[in-house]
């Protein structure tokens, strides 16, 4: 097959594949059956559009034949059973919107309910019912347009396994009955949590990743981007929407600066600002301004991005506002509780009052225990140690911090702290 | 990985004639970006107004640079308006690009679409840009 066809055919999918699942899902009510139909109607074009060439309109023709696919599929099962009688109904009330003209048809679908089926493709894609991995990986499959192996080489594990995930994840949904819907108010607010861990958990995984070798996988962070972007373009009006938009953008602002010429890591208060990247730092502020008219109390992910947009606005490091993020931090505290936030914390009070007041803060966590995995304790620990001048203390620590984490790059930095 | 899709100027909009608010191409264009927004592709876009409005500064061998008052004769070449997407491949851009509305009705017109560089075109052992 011409390799060049196969590009393009690859590039619409993956620009199409999210809206045809989402509209394919809504005829056959199962996620599952839905991906699968719609990757036959893939195989397909990719067996024809070789030989008899990219027809005008690639994405209406995807669009045009899973649908389709998903038509006759319901129509057989109808056939066969006769056990769902509203699913008839509905069949019904599907034919009835079929126009010849299949161009036509898709622009006035485009026109009313693309959006809200994609919204529930995200919300059963990331239902509570799944494992955090399992939404995840179905996510990035069913609306990032993923191939297995892609997902498998993000994360570091065997194809196999991620193809498991997928399928377990399909079944558990279909087993718990979980239907294609809008989440019912009073799920509303777990539900948008859910939704809104996943990406930041993607976007997390690119921006400083478990284990590995490579310090950043920009390609998950650009992926996450791409979800909460979607996402805010479905719900604009929601508050942590905007907020975890505003958070994900000004984090990506800064991932050039976040390594050096040799892909050492460099921490946000040694980092060339110059190199944060301001259309993105723009583009978060602007999130927050909406957040801002919206009047609403802000949540834990508009709070961690009105702290990364104190240091987006700080020109240099020493302007940093460490008294207002102090407070957001204390914000943070109230609506998020955590000791990962805390200790976040204990680091702006170190800022703002002094290494003395951040390690009597740290010292509470250490005596408390419950970041006893967590090799950022001990790194900020013996941070605070060396600006205190307690070296033999602070290179204990940083050498305890360099033998908990996975990352390569973030041992290997570390041991150099150790060291000097 | 970043595009610029370029809408290159022509006499219209160098002589800076808005189309009128009932033209159709508000419309698509709207449409357009908003599709590029709800796919989350959409970084920035915007108008430009003519060089006429403009000027160039040039620069020749050490002397300080002597500022050049627009209009701008090679209409062609010039730009009137740019839509910045971030995307996952190349096709990708395409693709996208191959939707874009024709900027002026009934007129001929260009489009040019350029990849913008990343940080890691700068990193070392990948030489060659500026």
């Amino acid at each position: 097959m011409s390799l060049q066809i196969e590009r393009t055919v690859t590039a619409v999918w993956r620009l199409e594949s999210a809206k045809i699942i989402a509209h394919v899902a809504r005829i056959t009510r199962d996620v599952g059956v839905a991906e699968e139909l719609a990757q036959d109607t893939l195989l397909s074009a990719l067996q024809r559009w070789p030989s008899e060439g990219l027809p005008d309109k690639p994405a209406a023709w995807l669009m045009t034949a899973a649908k389709n696919r998903a038509l006759d599929h319901v129509r057989a099962e109808a056939l066969h059973a006769r056990k769902h009688e509203e699913l008839g109904a509905d069949l019904d009330a599907q034919q009835a919107h079929i126009v010849p003209d299949f161009v036509d048809g898709l622009d006035a679908a485009r026109a009313d309910d693309i959006g809200d089926d994609l919204l529930r493709l995200i919300f059963t894609a990331c239902h509570p019912v799944l494992s955090t991995e399992a939404r995840t990986a179905l996510t990035l499959r069913l609306l990032g347009g993923l191939t297995t192996a892609e997902i498998a080489r993000a994360y570091l594990a065997a194809e196999p396994t991620i193809a498991q995930r997928i399928v377990r994840a399909k079944k558990t949904l279909a087993a718990a009955r979980v239907p294609f819907e809008l989440p019912p108010a009073d799920q509303r607010s777990e539900r948008l949590a859910s939704v809104l861990e996943v990406i930041y958990l993607v976007f997390n995984e690119g921006y400083s990743a478990t284990a590995g070798e490579d310090w950043l996988r920009p390609a998950l962070c650009e992926e996450a981007l791409r979800l909460a972007r979607v996402l805010m373009g479905l719900m604009p009006d929601e508050a942590e929407v905007l907020g975890l938009n505003a958070l994900v953008e000004i984090q990506a602002s800064r991932l050039a600066a976040r390594t050096d010429r040799e892909g050492r890591p460099v921490l946000l208060m040694e980092q060339d600002r110059s190199r944060w990247d301001p259309l993105l730092i723009r583009r978060g502020l602007a999130a927050l301004q909406r957040i801002a008219e919206l009047r609403q109390a802000l949540g834990p992910y508009a709070l961690q991005a009105a702290i990364a947009a104190c240091h987006a606005r700080a020109v240099k490091a020493a302007d940093t506002d460490w008294d207002e993020i102090v407070a957001l931090y204390d914000a943070l505290c109230q609506v998020s509780p955590s000791p990962v936030v805390e200790l976040n914390r204990a680091v702006a009070v170190s800022m703002a009052e002094g290494p003395a007041a951040g390690l009597a803060l740290v010292d509470e966590l250490v005596a408390a225990g419950t970041l006893d995995r967590y090799h950022w304790l001990p790194s900020v620990r013996g941070d605070l140690l060396a600006k205190l001048g307690r070296e033999a203390e602070a290179r204990a620590e940083f050498e305890k911090a360099a033998a908990m984490t996975a990352n390569e790059r973030e041992r290997q930095l570390l041991l150099a702290r150790a060291r000097s | 990985m970043r595009f610029m899709i370029i809408v290159l100027a022509n006499a219209t909009s160098e002589a800076g004639v808005l189309p009128p608010l009932d033209d159709p191409i508000f419309a698509d264009m709207e449409a357009f970006h908003t599709e590029l927004a709800q796919a989350g592709v959409l970084l920035d876009a915007n108008g430009l107004k003519p060089t006429s409005a403009g000027w160039r500064l040039r620069y020749e061998d050490g002397a300080k640079p002597r500022v050049l008052d627009g209009p701008f004769a090679e209409t062609k070449e010039l730009i009137a308006g740019y839509t910045l997407i971030q995307v996952r491949s190349r096709e990708e851009a395409m693709e996208w690009s191959r939707r874009f509305p024709a900027p002026f009705r009934g007129q001929a017109c260009e489009v040019e679409v350029r990849q913008l560089y990343e940080p890691e075109d700068f990193e070392a052992g990948t030489q060659g840009g500026p």
